[in-house]
This record gives C-alpha cells, structure tokens and sequence, in this order.
C-alpha cells in the first residue's frame, strides 16, 4: 500500500508546498542535518522538555525524539482543515450541551442512548447543569490524519485534557534558532500567539458574576504527571498560577488560591486533572491531587472549569463512530472532515466481521487512550491477534475496529538519510464565549521507525515542526 | 411502621484539624412506601449546614467547619412512617434513566467466579423478575453477612470470592451479578427496623434495587433475604456504594481519625394504635 508524500504526491511529483524544502534540502550536505539534530536535542535537554513514559521503568523521564524537517502545508490546505475543525467542534460542544440538557439527539436515535447513559464519562452529576456560557470543551487536540492530497481523516477528538500543544510551540522555537534560513525562504504563518489566545478563551468563559479582571489558575496533578513541564510552560506562558489541589480551597461555594497575601478568588481553572480525580467529595475518594467542594463551588456558578466535566463522553471511541451524523444532526451541514469507517464490535454482525479480519484492522479500546489498548493487526503477531481475539469475544461493547489507513509520509531525516516517514497531526482548537480560535498548525508527530504507523510518543513517536505557509 | 432512628457519626482526632468538608446523604425523600413525619441534622460543632440535592436526586447536606477541631459529630434523629409495598419503588424521585444504572463500577465487577454462580443460580429461572428472586435466595444461602470487623475484601469480586462480607457488599454482589444479565442496578442506602422476620441486626443498612420491565425499581435485600419490607427506611440510591455514602468528607489536618457510628431504628411507641 503506496502511501500518499506530502512531498512527492505518489513519488514522481514535487508538491507546492515543499519546492523551497526540496531545494534547501538537495543542497545541505548531510553532516549539517546531524549537527543541528544534535543542537536541537540539547536545546530540548537544556530547556527541560521531557516525558514520562507509563510502563517504562527504566527511566521515568525521556525526551521526544524531535525531527528537524519540517512538515509544510500551504494555505489552502489549512484553509479547508480549519474550516471542518470549526465545524467539528462546534458539533462536539452542541453535542455535550444537547446529551446534558434537552437529550434531542437521542430523542432523534442519532446516536444509541445507552452509549451515552453507560459510559463511565457521561457524569451525571453535570446533567441539567448550566455550564458557563454554555462551552463545554475549551479545549479540543483533534488528531488529524491525511491519506491523499484532498482527504483528511479525524483520528480521535480529544475533548478531555489534550497536551502536546507546548511542543507545538517549542518545535518551532527550536527551528527559528536553528534554520533561520529557512524562515527567510518562507512565510510561516505564527504560532506563539497560542498563550495569548488560550488567555481570551479563558477570561472569556468566566463567570457572569466575576469580576472585570478574572483570576485564572492552571491546575496541575503536579511534578509526577507526564505533562507536568507542559503544565508549567502553559502557566508561564499564560503569567498566570501554577497550582496543585492543596493550594486551592473551598469556602461557601467558592474557590480561593492560597497566596502569600492570603486567600484569592479564583474565577476560572484551566484544569488539567481528570474528571475522577478533581474532587474527592463526588468522584474518586481517594484522590489526592483534587480540591474537595470544587464541584459544589462548580454547580453554584462561581467557577469556570475548562474544560468542563463530562466531556469525555464526547471523544469515546464508540461515540466517534457516529461523529458525522452528529455534525449533521447539530450543524445542518456535511461534515468536511471524514471519519475513519469504524467497525462498531458491540453490532454481532461488526463484530463477526472484525474477528475474521483481524490481521488486517486497527482495534481500539473504547475509553482507551495513548496507544496501550490497541492492536495494528498487519504489524501484530499472532499471540497478540489471539489475545485480542479473546477479549474482543469477551467483550464486544469495549472495543471498535478501522481499516488501516496509509498514512500520509514527510520526508524525516533518520539514520539512513532522510526518508520517508508516517505523520499525523493534532491541531488545537479553542472555544470561548469570545468564538472559535485555531492556531495555525499543530502538533505534528511522525512514527520513526520506517513502515510504522503508530505515532504516539509513548510508543516510539517523535515530533515536528508544521508549517502552514502564508502565501 | 413508624420507624424512629437515631443516626450519631462522632469523630475525634488525635491532631486537630484545620478544615472539615463533608457530604451528607442522611435524609429520605417520601415516596410511596415512606413517609418522612420529622426529621433533623445536627452537627455538634459550628459550621455551615446547606441542604441540596445530587445527580440521582438523594438529599444532600454539604457540611463544612473551620478548626481547630478535635472532636465532632452529626447527629441525625427522624420518625418515619412505612408501609409494606413488596419491595416495588413507588412515586420517588427518578432523575436518572434506568439504563444508566447498567454501568459496571469499580465496585460492582464480577469476576469470572461470580458469573458462572451467576449463570447456574439463575438458569431456572424464566422471567428477569425469577432470575433476580433466584439470584437473591443462592446468594443468601451462599454468602454471610458479616460485622464490619470481619469484612475482608471490598467490592463484589472480593466479597464473592471470600463468601462473605458487609451489607453494602452483598449488595454490591447481587448488582454486579444483576448487570451481567443486562438489568439495570442500584445500590440503597438506608436502615432497617427490628423485626422477627429478619435476621440480620437493626440499624444501618444497605441492598439494592433491579429495574424490570413492566414493575419498575423493586429492591431485593441479600443480607435478609427477602425484598425490602415495611422495616426497610431507603435514604440514598447510587450506583455504587460510593454514590449513596452517608458520609463522604476530606479534611485539613486531623491526623489520627477515630470514628465512632451508633444507630438504632426501632419502631415508635404507636404499634397499638396501628392495630
């Protein structure tokens, strides 16, 4: 299966987009492109932009491996992209308004209630709730994934607590120092102004009743979480605090951050804290890292979380089947990003299907994330097929099943030279009572070793920097 | 029946603590088997006491206090009046649609043991309605319910496989067994009265509620072995034991917890008159 370069189309062409890429490329002679892969890792090192890896025990903390050719798409492209991003958001957030109000959608059948009543995201605490200004997901990392030069897959919409989006922004730092150059052969659209967005999204969904100059917090799970330096470069970058669940408290219904001059109000929290963990009073009781009374405080209106609770009922696996009668049924119009055909396991027929081809299909826990529970069946074993053969007979309802798709390839520079290597792309889209913002670009993360198709940085991915050209 | 209870929760600690916030699920609504005729919570320190109400739509009172604090207590003292229904919920309160209820918790994963007793306790059985009646009675006969000292695994797999727990597992047993059949479950908060007919102990308690076609919510207690009767007082529905607690709190400070619970319900001084 050919995939489709976004460089070289089908191999014999050379894209728009990459003519001043192709030609700086031809001339750099190839010790340059390993010294300044070798700068750009420690500048990673010496600004501290690390990860944790879940399961590797060895080390805790390890860098992204970051790939210094760009990915470059021009204006057009990221035109359209943008538009179905606008579009698909608004669907996911009249979703959540609609599954936690009036319920027309499943009034409509458009989607199966029970997907929606049984799925542990759906939290019934947030029913009938008003949320401020009506957003639910601020903040949306919808992962994109492009199979030929006019088509553009969603892969997931993550509606939860994205991340990534710091190495969105220090990719491009990293290149501004190190290829001026190429900065000066091309018009890159911008991407610092990401913070400055972030905080007119934020101040923007405060409370009515908060004061003209909102306070607004990130709350971090804290140093242990994988995106804890993510959750510090975003406070930095945004000037605002950088909390844990002990700096913040609940006094009759309202939350206050500890300072040196005594109790804050705090108006809105950029939380990055899962829903089960965020208040020990109605979620986990064991949780730590939450701020007991903060969904009392929540449900009287005094606080803005972002995102909301119960988003997660929005980017389940199950749930995204049925994205583009979702956005139909809310928007009226054709969805412009496609989804990716999606066997649903919990359907027998589906299932049946699934089963007998096993070794061709991607399965995915619903409710999964990260890349753990997953099987890519043409790169898999066959003790691995059987084992989620079994768990795929145990349990249908937790899993669906895709094609995999060819992924379109960047050229990346790796060991042997540059090559041709599998991408895709999370931009990030902010929603605010002040609209729908989106920076241009995103996070694009490549799958190093040559062939693969998993992109996720615990499993091997490394990043790059994305251009959208201005011109 | 009217049913007087007397609810005490004391804690003391060792440290004082700075702060106390707790939830509260200590009050029952009316509905067609109960009717609430007094009913009062009194926390024995300062603070702010704030009635409301949650997602299933139980009465909650959030509680909070600032210290120093080293000993307090709510104190909870109502009068109900119930009658004998067979276990069938009537003319509650219902915010969440049953199919919510068939959620598998934390609480109520059934391991593989579980569903095999599962399967044969209730293959004889035709209807969801016997299934249930079924499952009630093998696990009756099979698990025992224990005091609170003698608990040895929390939530149902571990209940199961040590055949035995607290009220609140066994509940959580039957509803993980419930749920595997596809029924929607929940789990009841509550008390129960002395009665002749039951063999376990009067007081704070706990079962759980099936949603069947054409019946609606009917409770079936496994610990007593029958389906709630007019000594059964429902205060807190969830779906799981950590929904419908009576008490969820954190703190600042208070080191070294101790807690004390006394209950007793027992039925008022108006039996003659009743009869």
């Amino acid at each position: 299966m050919a995939a489709f370069d976004e460089m070289t189309g089908s191999g014999a062409e050379l894209r728009p987009a990459y003519e001043a890429l192709d030609r700086w490329l031809k001339d750099a002679p190839p010790d340059m492109l390993a010294l300044r892969r070798s700068q750009a890792e420690l500048f990673f090192r010496r600004i501290g932009i690390t990860f944790a890896v879940y399961g590797d025990e060895e080390s805790t903390e390890r860098l992204i491996p970051f790939d210094i050719i760009p990915r470059v798409l021009t204006k057009p492209e990221w035109t359209r992209l943008e538009q179905g991003l606008r579009q698909r958001v608004t669907a996911l957030n009249m979703f959540l308004a609609d599954v936690y109000g009036p319920k027309e959608c499943l009034k409509a059948g458009i989607i199966p209630p029970d997907l929606v009543y049984r799925n542990a995201c759906y939290q019934l605490e947030m029913v009938d709730f008003q949320v401020p200004h009506g957003i639910y997901c601020h903040i949306a990392g919808i992962d994109i994934v492009r199979v030929d030069a006019d088509t553009f897959y969603v892969l997931e919409d993550n509606a939860r607590t994205p991340s990534g989006v710091s190495y969105m922004m220090e990719n491009r730092e990293v290149m501004l120092r190190l290829f001026p150059e190429l900065f000066a052969m091309h018009r890159v659209a911008p991407v610092d102004n990401y913070p400055d967005q972030l905080l007119a999204t934020l101040r923007s969904v405060a409370p009515r009743t908060s004061a003209a100059d909102p306070t607004i917090c990130l709350l971090t799970p804290g140093q242990y979480n994988s995106a804890f330096y993510e959750h510090s470069f975003l406070a930095d970058k945004l000037g605002v605090e950088l909390v844990e669940g002990s700096d913040l408290l609940v006094r009759d219904d309202v939350v206050y951050m500890r300072t040196t001059q005594g109790p804050k109000r705090v108006d809105v929290i950029y939380r990055r804290i899962d829903d089960d963990f965020i208040d020990p009073l109605v979620f986990r009781s064991d949780s730590v890292l939450g701020v007991p009374g903060l969904i009392g405080a929540y449900k009287a209106g005094n606080v803005t979380l972002a995102n909301a609770v119960g988003t997660g009922v929005a980017d389940d696996k199950a749930v995204y089947s049925y994205m583009p009668e979702i956005v139909r049924f809310f928007t009226g119009e054709e969805p412009i990003l496609k989804n990716v055909p999606t066997f649903r396991c919990r359907e027998p027929e589906a299932n049946a299907y699934v089963l007998d081809n096993l070794d061709k299909l991607v399965v995915k826990e619903v409710n999964g994330s990260g890349g753990y529970g997953m099987l890519v069946g043409p790169h898999a074993n066959k003790a691995q097929i059987e084992a989620f053969r079994r768990k795929l007979i145990a349990h249908p309802d937790g899993f669906i099943a895709q094609p995999t798709l060819a992924l379109s390839t960047c050229p990346t520079f790796v060991a042997s030279g540059v090559a041709p290597r599998h991408v895709d792309l999370r931009p990030y889209v902010l929603s605010g009572a002040n609209g729908i913002s989106c920076v241009p670009g995103g996070l694009t993360r490549v799958a190093l070793q040559e062939g693969s198709l998993v992109v996720n940085s615990s499993q091997g991915g490394g990043t790059k920097d994305t251009w959208i050209l201005d011109a | 029946m009217r049913i007087s209870i007397s609810h005490t929760i004391s804690y003391a600690y060792a440290e004082p603590a700075r702060h106390i916030t707790q939830i509260l699920r200590l009050t029952p609504r009316d509905h067609d088997g109960q009717h609430v005729m007094a009913w009062r919570i009194e926390p024995t320190i300062d603070g702010r006491l704030q009635a409301g109400q949650d997602a299933y739509g139980n009465i909650i009172h959030r509680f909070s206090a600032d210290g120093p604090i080293t000993e307090m207590a709510i104190q909870v003292n109502g009068l109900i009046e119930t009658v004998d229904l067979a276990g069938v919920v009537r003319g509650a309160v219902e915010r969440v649609p049953p199919d919510v209820f068939r959620r598998d918790t934390m609480m109520t994963m059934p391991g593989s043991e579980l569903r095999s007793f599962v399967g044969a306790a209730t293959s004889g059985a035709d209807t969801p309605l016997g299934k249930m009646h079924a499952l009630m009675e093998a696990l009756h006969e099979t698990m025992t319910c224990v005091p609170a000292d003698q608990r040895t695994g929390i939530g149902a797999a571990a209940a199961f496989e040590a055949r035995a727990g607290i009220a609140q597992d066994l509940a959580h047993v039957f509803m993980a067994g419930a749920r595997h059949l596809g029924l929607p479950a929940r789990y009841v908060s509550g008390y129960v009265a002395h009665a002749a007919a039951l063999p376990q102990a009067a007081g704070a308690h706990a079962w759980a509620e099936i949603y069947l076609e054409n019946y609606g919510w009917i409770g079936f207690d496994c610990a007593n072995g029958l389906c709630p009767i007019d000594t059964h007082v429902r205060v807190a529905i969830g779906l799981d034991y950590g929904d419908a607690a009576p008490v969820r709190g954190a703190r600042k400070g208070g080191q070294g917890e101790n807690l004390a619970v006394r209950v007793t319900a027992t039925e008022a001084g108006a039996r003659a008159s009743n009869q």
